[in-house]
């Protein structure tokens, strides 16, 4: 196989990548399911580590493939073992009927979002020396707009998590184009953060599970200005 | 040397907190920790006074006048709130005792991070530690395990995790631009020293997303909805942590990227600066009319200053420039005195309901007295800090003449002043309307009885912290020490180009 055929080859696979990547991103919107939101995540991650390789096959660079390596074993396997670890399974079997908005309504705003990121990002195109300029840009940029979306909408915990999970996972999926020499030392930094925020959350999604009896995040809504009329606030203090 | 012995002390004081064995010790350890951590970064800031240019370990860790400065009130708040703790919490959870070395372990370790904030280099670690102010808070915010607590601490973590993440793409997008300049370093300098030859669409790109990102965590106007919540459900000394200090070093990171913006080759960012910032003011001002809460008072109070900072880092003089750090440093005292007084009330008439309370003054003329005398401090009463501060800033800004911003600055300020003394002064010196029929009120007013049975229930390191923050926030009104003022001028500097 001559170089060109091999480049052409990994630039129609990490197309293929970038398209299944914005692929999950509309799914995570749109799923009911805690559970196929949680696959879902997994395999958005498991794209990103595949454009990681891709990439770094294309451009010779070991430290994108250390990035991919680095992606390939903390989102989809130490992250849903930690999940596992704080939460109940009963989160797991839940399913969210209501949403704030219903799913095809949801999916075209996500659309509108998607053409905004792509509009967004055409001047940040035509701004970088050319091996920087890839599709993962605009897609990175759709993806973290849809998991900001998907926090806003959700109630149910776990997909607000995973909804801020994949607004990293497209910031990253940007950022392995774009910035792609970034210190080593500092991807494995942000991948353990990752690991400790997933921890945390899940930590005190328990607390809210135990003290509250449910995960539906969104309805908790006593703290206002106006309903704060309602209930004084009475410390409990012995 | 000394900066990693600065980073260090409170992880180890994390880890011997966390000790199930060493759980009654765990808040000395805290205390001592925090207080060794002061003595260390006093003597950093005296270096830095003396004329040495930075300090710095091995080109990953380094300060400046400006660092120094966050470095510096982060472990005065950090020392003052883990003494009150130590009675505070005691009294308000002896029944889950614990529970309370995983407080002091949380708390370390959110001491730290925000102490690596101002030190460490590397931008996109900066966003890394500030990132873990958000996780290592959370469970702080979320202590008391009540519903309202648990619901502050789930806004607060979703949120600012949510501005986390699009600050990290700024992040990203950032180190593109330096990239495409070539040659640099990713650091604040090497940035700053790039930023003439940076892409002004990728600078620009990265600025809005990073201010965008991070202001959720500041609590500018319009993401500042979580703040309230979790600077009110929290345990008085966290809050104090959290609104005195917390907000300003991630808005140090903000901050620092001014100078960089002021290098490129395009203009109008400090006005948009400028404009953000007067909004979050306005908003806030107007918001501190009507809290019910008077912690939740507190805590619009510090969007206001916050707002007021951005404004002032925003306009272009040396003078301005040293107002904001002026502001910086009486928002820090005054409003870490602020919570440790609400704490106080907390304490006193359990209750944080404004209307509840009335005529503190004859329940407890001590928690009334800090009460009032941080409600006057914070909202800019002469011859107080804040008063100083903001008026610096506002003859600044005359100077400049920008006078639209100054009028509207002043009228916003006029305005949160108001909101402030109207609460507190009903609260210290109201008198019940229904002083007669006050039996079927309810809660409130028993709340209130039940108070005057307890009266002076304020454990030792309460009141030793209530009278040291008192004199601070009283002697920094009208006598700033000539090394504080020599690193407030040189913190200035780290706006400029």
């Amino acid at each position: 196989m001559t170089d060109s055929t091999f480049t052409a080859a990994l630039d129609a696979l990490n197309a293929l990548a970038c398209g299944l990547f914005l692929l999950a991103a509309f799914a995570i919107v749109a799923t009911r399911q805690t559970r196929g939101c949680l696959l879902l995540f997994i395999g958005q991650s498991l794209l990103l580590a595949a454009s990681a390789f891709v990439l770094g096959a294309k451009y010779q660079s070991l430290h994108l493939m250390a990035v991919g390596a680095v992606n390939l074993i903390s989102k989809p396997i130490v992250i849903p073992w930690i999940l596992r670890r704080t939460l109940s399974a009963e989160v797991y079997a839940r399913r969210e009927i209501d949403q704030v908005l219903n799913i095809p309504t949801s999916l075209l705003i996500a659309l509108a979002l998607a053409i905004l990121a792509y509009f967004l990002t055409l001047p940040i195109l035509g701004a970088v020396a050319p091996q920087f300029r890839s599709a993962n840009v605009p897609i990175g940029f759709a993806g973290l707009l849809l998991g900001a979306y998907t926090l806003t909408v959700r109630r149910e915990a776990v997909p607000m998590l995973i909804g801020i999970l994949a607004m990293e996972n497209g910031a990253f999926f940007a950022g392995i184009a774009l910035s792609r020499n970034l210190p080593l030392i500092v991807e494995l930094a942000i991948a353990s953060d990752g690991l400790v925020l997933v921890f945390v959350t899940g930590v005190l999604v328990r607390a809210i599970q135990q003290h509250i009896g449910s995960t539906r995040v969104g309805e908790l809504v006593s703290l206002r200005e106006e309903s704060a009329q309602l209930g004084a606030a009475v410390e409990e203090i012995p | 040397m000394t900066l990693i012995a600065l980073l260090l002390l409170p992880l180890i004081a994390a880890g011997l907190s966390a000790l199930p064995r060493l759980r009654a010790l765990s808040p000395a350890v805290t205390a001592a920790s925090c207080a060794a951590v002061l003595i260390l970064a006093s003597e950093t800031a005296l270096r830095i006074v003396a004329g040495a240019p930075a300090v710095s370990f091995r080109g990953w860790l380094s300060v400046d006048g400006l660092g120094a400065l966050i470095v510096w009130l982060v472990s005065l708040v950090g020392t003052t709130a883990a003494v009150y703790s130590w009675g505070y919490m005691r009294k308000t959870s002896s029944h889950q005792l614990t529970r309370l070395r995983l407080y002091y372990a949380n708390y370390n370790l959110f001491v730290f991070a925000m102490l690596a904030i101002p030190m460490v280099v590397e931008p996109t670690l900066v966003w890394i530690f500030v990132e873990l102010t958000t996780l290592t808070s959370a469970l702080l915010v979320s202590f008391e395990s009540t519903r309202a607590a648990l619901e502050a601490a789930w806004k607060y973590v979703a949120l600012s995790l949510m501005g986390a993440a699009i600050a990290l793409l700024g992040f990203l997008v950032l180190f593109a631009a330096l990239q495409a300049a070539g040659g640099e370093p990713y650091t604040w300098e090497g940035l700053a020293r790039a930023a003439p030859r940076m892409p002004p669409v990728l600078l620009k790109t990265a600025f809005v997303l990073i201010l965008a990102g991070l202001g959720t965590k500041v609590g500018l106007v319009p993401l500042h909805t979580w703040l309230p919540d979790a600077h009110s459900q929290a345990p008085s000394p966290v809050c104090a942590l959290l609104s005195g200090i917390e907000t300003t070093s991630v808005l140090y990171v903000i901050l620092r990227l001014l100078p960089v913006l002021d290098a490129s080759p395009f203009s109008g960012v400090r006005d948009g600066v400028v404009i953000f910032g007067l909004i979050s003011v306005g908003v806030a001002a107007f918001l501190l009319l009507q809290v019910r809460d008077y912690k939740r008072l507190f805590a619009f109070s510090t969007v206001e200053h916050m707002g007021i900072i951005l404004v002032a880092a925003g306009l272009a003089s040396e003078a301005a420039h040293y107002g904001a750090m002026y502001q910086i440093l009486s928002h820090t005292v005054t409003k870490s005195f602020c919570f440790f007084a609400a704490g106080a009330a907390v304490l006193t008439v359990t209750t944080r309901d404004i209307p509840a309370v009335r005529g503190l003054v004859r329940i407890s003329p001590a928690t009334a007295a800090s009460l009032l005398l941080g409600g006057l401090a914070i909202a800019g009463a002469p011859p107080l800090s804040v008063f100083v501060s903001e008026f610096l800033i506002l003859k600044a800004g005359l100077a400049e003449g920008r006078y639209v911003v100054v009028g509207l600055l002043t009228l916003f300020i006029a305005i949160a002043f108001f909101g402030v003394l109207l609460h507190i002064n009903r609260m210290v010196f109201g008198r019940r309307a229904d002083d007669s029929a006050s039996s079927s009120t309810g809660s409130p007013a028993g709340a209130v009885a039940h108070a005057r049975e307890g009266a002076g229930v304020l454990p030792l390191s309460c009141r030793l912290i209530l009278l040291l923050g008192g004199a601070l926030v009283v002697v920094l009104g009208v006598y700033l020490p000539s090394p504080l003022h020599e690193l407030l001028r040189l913190a200035s500097h780290g706006l400029q180009r």
